[in-house]
């Protein structure tokens, strides 16, 4: 049932990039959806009952949740922050040329 | 669990809040609020390094998207019967979406109770074959080093990429 | 004349105490990444996000004088080509693409887990420097005809 509510955010993402017609929203939805990805995999990877996968001195046991998604989320968290400033880059670009941020006057323009 | 139920709640309300509020930088704001509840309900799944970088980076993202919004308001409203009918047709899709990932998503193991076919080995070796106390980093620097050379190349082309897009000076 | 830039002075004085202890935190973060939490991707965040509050205090002129972007783009491409050259390293010393060819050590001490603290050190590096890099570049990017983005 948690999975679905992850997944409930991430459809909460899509409408926003599909619906809105200001080009902020639609990043604020790929920013939403990027979250949703990164609560799932984390919560596949739980483990009722488990700790931190670090080992500690004096501590045994290897009751540890998953760290494969783990390794695998913090790297998806670095490249989102790069691919927002890229995204975010362009949205000044265009800003720049057409002076708004609405997609349909955008499209109205081109030529 | 009920902390758990409650949280990712609170998430979903607050990215409601900033897709549908009228003012962008209340929206920005709420996206932030957003994030920084998943760095609660990281720590609370077992996931300290992921929660220390997901609220720095919340943060850096929370000034570049404050350096983005030029105007404080956004007008752009759904009208007219073309656009509130295809908003109609957008959620009836997003329903179906849901209901079939619903059915799909009761396939998955239970929460709580992994399938940790590949992590087993990981656990149980990571100490030994690699020196690392943190299986997380022995993970991700060396049994799964591929990964991060590839993140790294991934990084670098979109940093590149930006500065591209933003330099003064052009071709001619 | 370099009053007048950047934030008021209460600002500017506590972030004269606070960067260094920032940088110095993710120092730590970094070298201490193979035994705690954090590693070479949030260290390096925090590097940058340490001297992006440089910029934000003092405006974009003295932080250039601290750090240039040209600079950053060099530690971002010095840490890239850093993490490639010990991953062939390992071809030649321990036999196949990023094997753990240095000592493992003693575990649980700060000199162990063979390669990883410099690798940790690269990515740091690299990470670090090319979020500082974008940021100066967004900051620095200005909309053609507009005084500031605060106009309209």
């Amino acid at each position: 049932m948690i999975f679905f509510l992850s997944f409930i955010l991430f459809l909460i993402g899509l409408y926003c990039v599909l619906i809105k017609k200001n080009l902020l929203k639609m990043v604020m939805g790929i920013v939403i959806m990027e979250y949703s990805v990164s609560l799932f995999l984390i919560l596949l990877g739980y483990k009722k009952g488990g700790f931190p996968p670090i080992v500690t001195a004096g501590v045994e046991g290897t009751n540890f949740v998953d760290p494969l998604p783990q390794a695998l989320v913090i790297t998806a968290i670095v490249i989102s922050i790069a691919s927002l400033a890229l995204i975010i880059s362009l949205c000044m670009r265009i800003y720049q040329k057409y002076k708004t941020f609405d997609i349909t006057k955008i499209r109205k323009l081109k030529g | 669990m009920f902390e758990l139920y409650s949280l990712v709640i609170l998430m979903i309300v607050g990215s409601l809040v900033a897709i549908h509020t009228k003012y962008l930088l209340s929206a920005v704001i709420s996206l932030s609020l957003v994030g920084l509840i998943l760095c609660v309900v990281f720590l609370y799944l077992q996931a300290p390094d992921t929660a220390i970088t997901q609220t720095i980076v919340e943060v850096i993202a929370l000034v570049i998207l404050i350096r983005a919004v030029p105007i404080k308001k956004d007008t752009m409203g759904i009208k007219g019967a073309k656009e509130t009918f295809s908003a109609i047709v957008t959620t009836i899709f997003l329903v179906l979406f849901a209901f079939f990932a619903y059915k799909a998503l009761l396939d998955l193991p239970q929460f709580g109770f992994p399938l940790m076919t590949v992590s087993e080995g990981y656990i149980r070796d990571g100490l030994v074959k690699t020196g690392s106390a943190n299986i997380v980093t022995a993970v991700l620097l060396d049994f799964r080093a591929y990964d991060t050379l590839g993140e790294a190349t991934v990084l670098f082309t979109a940093i590149l990429g930006a500065i591209v897009v933003l330099r003064k000076v052009g071709r001619k | 004349m370099k009053e007048n830039k950047g934030m008021t002075l209460i600002v500017k004085t506590v972030i004269k105490f606070l960067a260094p202890i920032v940088i110095l935190f993710g120092i730590y973060m970094i070298l201490h990444g193979h035994l705690t939490p954090g590693g070479g991707f949030p260290g390096g965040v925090v590097i940058a996000s340490a001297f992006i509050l440089l910029t934000l205090a003092y405006g974009k002129e003295v932080a250039e004088k601290k750090m240039k972007r040209s600079l950053a783009s060099l530690l971002e491409s010095t840490g890239a080509l850093f993490f490639l050259i010990l991953a062939v390293l390992g071809i030649f010393i321990g036999g196949w693409f990023f094997s753990n060819f240095l000592p493992k050590g003693e575990p649980l001490k700060l000199l162990s887990a063979g390669f990883i603290p410099l690798a940790n050190i690269a990515i740091g590096l690299k990470v670090g420097g090319g979020i500082f890099a974008v940021f100066l570049a967004l900051v620095i990017f200005r909309i053609a005809g507009e005084g500031g983005e605060e106009q309209k």
